[in-house]
C-alpha cells in the first residue's frame, strides 16, 4: 500500500506541483482535479499499476483524496 | 402551456391548494397526474413518446438489477466450487448481458430523439449531397412534431439507467414513481436535467405545509418572472429586429445584437429555471441548481462549469468519462505515446473525447450546422486554452497580476465577450450569414449607431432602455450579493416593512414593466426548443 501511495503521490504532483495532496480530502469537490486531470490520472494509473479504472468508478468518493485513490487501486488490483 | 400564461398560473394555483389539502401520501401521485395533464395539454400525441421512454427505461433498469442480484446469489451459492478465474468469467458474462440490455434501451430512446429531432436535418444534408452530384432526385421532408421536453426527459431517463447499471443506486420498483421522475412537469419545459439520486430524495416524500419554503419558492418564482418578462421578453424585440434584417442590421448592430442576445439568453434561461425551482420549492421539492453566476467566469472552462450545470455534468459523466476511459481510447493513448511521445499520448485521447462531447453538445442544442459549429468552436477555444496553459503560467509568474482586481475584471470581460461571440451562432440558421455578420463588425464602419439614436429604431423606446438598464443593474447587484450567500436569507433578515417593499415592489415591477401588449410576445423559453 505504501508503494502505491508514493507512486500515486508522484503522479498527482506531476499534475499539480503546488497542491498538498497528502492532506487534501476534496480533490474533486474542491475542484483541484478537473475532468481532464481525472482522465490523465486514470491513464497514468493504468500505465503504472496495470489496472483499468472504468467510468463507473469515477465518482468523487474515489478521487477526493490520496487515501481514497489508493484504496481504489488496491481493490482493483485485488480483483485482478 | 406557457410558464407566462394565465392558464399556467391557474394550473399551478389549483395544484398547490389541492397538494396541501389531500392526504400527504397522495401528494406524489397528484404530481404525476398533474404532470401528465400538463403534458396532455401540450399535445396529446406526445404522450406516447414519454410513455415509451418511461416504460422501456423502467423495465430495463429492473431487468439489469434482477440480473445483478441473480449474479450475486449464484456466486454466493457456488462460492466453494468456483475458482477465481471462473468467477471472473461468470461476472464478465453477466456484465455483458446487462450491458446489452442497457445499450438496447439507450439506442431505442436516443433513437426516438434522433428520429423526431434530427430526421429532417439528415434529409437536408443528404439532399445537399445529392445536389452537389447534380442529382435531381430529392428526399421528402418528414412532418414530425417535436415532443415537449424530449431532450431533457430522455437524458434524465438515460442517466438513471446508466446509474442503475453502474450500481450507483437500486432501480425504482414503483413504475408510477419512476414515471413522475421522468415527467415532473416544472422541469419538462427546459430542465434542469435532474439525477434520480438527487430529485427522488424529496420528490416522493410527504410534505407538510412549510410557510418558509412556500414563501421562498414564491420569491424565487417572482424573481424568475422578473428576469423573463421584464428583461428577456423586452430585449427579445430588439434581438429579433437585428436578426431578421441582415441587410440593414449589420456591422456595429451585430455587436449590439450579440450583447442583447447574451443578456436575453441569460434572463430567459435562468429565469425559467428560477420558476421551475421555485414551483418545486413551494411543494417542498428540491430541484438541482443549474447556474452559478456564469457571467462572472474568468475563463470559458470556468463558464462551462457554471452555465447549464446539469447538462454539462451529464455529458461529463455519461459521455466524456466513458469515451475517454474506454479500452479503445486507452489503446489509442498508448499508441500515440509510443509514436508521438508521452505528452501527445496523454493529450490526443483527451482532445478526441472532448471533440465527441462538444459535437454532441452542439447537436443537442439543435438540428442545424450552426449549433454543431458553435459546439466545435467552444471545443477549439477550450483546447487552445488548455495548450496555452503553460504560457499563461509563465506570464503569471513573470507578472503576478492574477490576484489584482483589475485583472480579474479584465478576465471576466474577456470571457463574457467570447461567450457573446459564440452565442451569435444561435441566432442565424445559415452559417454563411453568421460568419458574414461577424465579419461585418470589422468591415462596415457604422459604429456611430451606438450614439446617433439609431438604436431607437430597434423596436424599443427610451423607456424600454431605461427599464432594461435598471434590470441589468438589479441582476448585477443580486449576482454580486450572491457571492456572500443566499440573497433571500439576507432579505428575510430585514425588518418587515423592508421585506414587504422588496417583494411587493418586485411584483409591481413585473405587473407594470413586464413586456406585454402590441409588439411584445409572451414568448416560449429559448431552451424549450432544445
Amino acid at each position: 500500500m505504501e508503494e502505491i501511495r508514493s507512486t500515486l503521490l508522484e503522479i498527482l504532483e506531476g499534475l499539480h506541483p503546488d497542491e498538498d495532496f497528502e492532506n487534501c480530502t476534496e480533490l474533486v469537490d474542491g475542484k483541484v482535479l478537473d475532468s481532464f486531470d481525472i482522465v490523465t490520472l486514470i491513464s497514468d494509473i493504468n500505465d503504472e499499476f496495470d489496472v483499468v479504472i472504468s467510468a463507473d468508478k469515477i465518482v468523487p468518493e474515489n478521487f477526493n483524496s490520496l487515501d481514497a485513490l489508493c484504496e481504489l487501486i488496491s481493490s482493483l488490483m485485488d480483483e485482478d | 402551456m406557457l410558464f407566462t400564461s394565465y392558464e399556467f398560473l391557474g394550473f399551478i394555483l389549483i395544484l398547490f391548494v389541492v397538494y396541501y389539502l389531500i392526504p400527504k401520501k397522495c401528494q406524489w401521485p397528484l404530481l404525476l397526474v398533474a404532470s401528465y395533464v400538463f403534458y396532455f395539454i401540450a399535445g396529446p400525441e406526445y404522450l406516447i413518446y414519454i410513455l415509451v421512454t418511461t416504460l422501456t427505461t423502467y423495465l430495463t433498469a429492473r431487468k439489469i438489477e434482477s440480473n445483478a442480484n441473480n449474479q450475486s446469489k449464484y456466486i454466493k451459492e457456488h462460492k466453494a466450487e468456483l475458482s477465481k478465474e471462473e468467477k471472473k468469467n461468470y461476472k464478465d458474462k453477466q456484465k455483458k448481458i446487462r450491458m446489452r440490455w442497457v445499450a438496447a434501451c439507450i439506442i431505442l430512446n436516443i433513437g426516438i430523439l434522433a428520429v423526431v429531432k434530427y430526421s429532417n436535418f439528415m434529409i437536408d444534408n443528404v439532399n445537399g449531397v445529392l445536389s452537389m452530384f447534380h442529382q435531381t432526385r430529392q428526399l421528402s421532408y418528414l412532418t414530425l412534431a417535436l415532443p415537449l421536453g424530449i431532450s431533457f426527459y430522455t437524458f434524465q431517463a438515460v442517466g438513471y439507467l446508466i446509474d442503475v447499471y453502474r450500481g450507483a443506486y437500486p432501480a425504482e420498483k414503483n413504475v408510477f414513481k419512476f414515471a413522475l421522475f421522468v415527467s415532473f412537469f416544472p422541469q419538462l419545459i427546459q430542465g434542469p436535467i435532474s439525477r434520480f439520486s438527487d430529485l427522488s430524495k424529496t420528490l416522493y416524500e410527504e410534505h407538510a405545509f412549510d410557510s418558509k419554503k412556500v414563501c421562498y419558492g414564491l420569491q424565487r418564482i417572482l424573481w424568475g418572472y422578473f428576469k423573463k418578462m421584464v428583461i428577456a421578453d423586452r430585449i427579445l424585440v430588439a434581438v429579433n429586429t437585428i436578426i431578421k434584417d441582415t441587410a440593414t442590421y449589420n456591422g456595429a448592430y451585430i455587436f449590439v445584437g450579440m450583447l442583447f442576445y447574451t443578456l436575453e439568453l441569460y434572463a430567459d434561461f435562468t429565469g425559467g429555471i428560477d420558476i421551475t425551482i421555485g414551483i418545486a420549492e413551494t411543494m417542498g421539492i428540491t430541484v438541482q441548481e443549474n447556474f452559478n453566476r456564469p457571467y462572472f467566469s474568468k475563463s470559458l472552462k470556468e463558464y462551462w462549469r457554471r452555465w447549464h450545470i446539469t447538462m454539462c455534468s451529464w455529458f461529463r459523466d455519461y459521455l466524456f468519462y466513458p469515451v475517454s476511459t474506454c479500452k479503445a481510447m486507452q489503446k489509442f493513448s498508448k499508441f500515440s505515446a509510443k509514436h508521438f511521445g508521452k505528452v501527445v499520448g496523454r493529450r490526443l485521447p483527451l482532445y478526441l473525447s472532448s471533440f465527441v462531447v462538444w459535437f454532441a453538445t452542439g447537436i443537442w442544442h439543435g438540428a442545424n450546422w450552426n449549433f454543431i459549429v458553435w459546439g466545435l468552436l467552444n471545443w477549439a477555444v477550450l483546447m487552445i486554452s488548455e495548450e496555452l496553459e503553460p504560457l499563461y503560467a509563465k506570464f503569471h509568474n513573470r507578472f503576478p497580476v492574477e490576484e489584482k482586481n483589475w485583472y480579474k475584471v479584465f478576465q471576466i470581460g474577456r470571457t463574457f465577450l467570447l461567450v457573446c461571440v459564440l452565442n451569435i451562432f444561435d441566432c442565424y440558421s445559415a452559417l454563411s450569414t453568421t460568419f458574414g455578420m461577424l465579419a461585418s463588425m470589422f468591415t462596415v464602419g457604422n459604429w456611430h449607431i451606438l450614439w446617433d439614436g439609431s438604436l431607437m429604431n430597434l423596436g424599443l423606446t427610451a423607456l424600454d432602455y431605461v427599464i432594461l438598464a435598471m434590470g441589468v443593474m438589479v441582476l448585477l447587484g443580486v449576482s454580486l450579493l450572491q457571492r456572500r450567500g443566499s440573497v433571500r436569507d439576507r432579505i428575510a433578515a430585514q425588518a418587515y416593512p423592508v421585506r414587504v417593499c422588496i417583494w411587493y415592489g418586485l411584483f409591481l415591477v413585473i405587473l407594470l414593466m413586464g413586456a406585454y401588449g402590441i409588439g411584445y410576445d409572451a414568448s416560449q423559453f429559448i431552451y424549450n426548443q432544445f
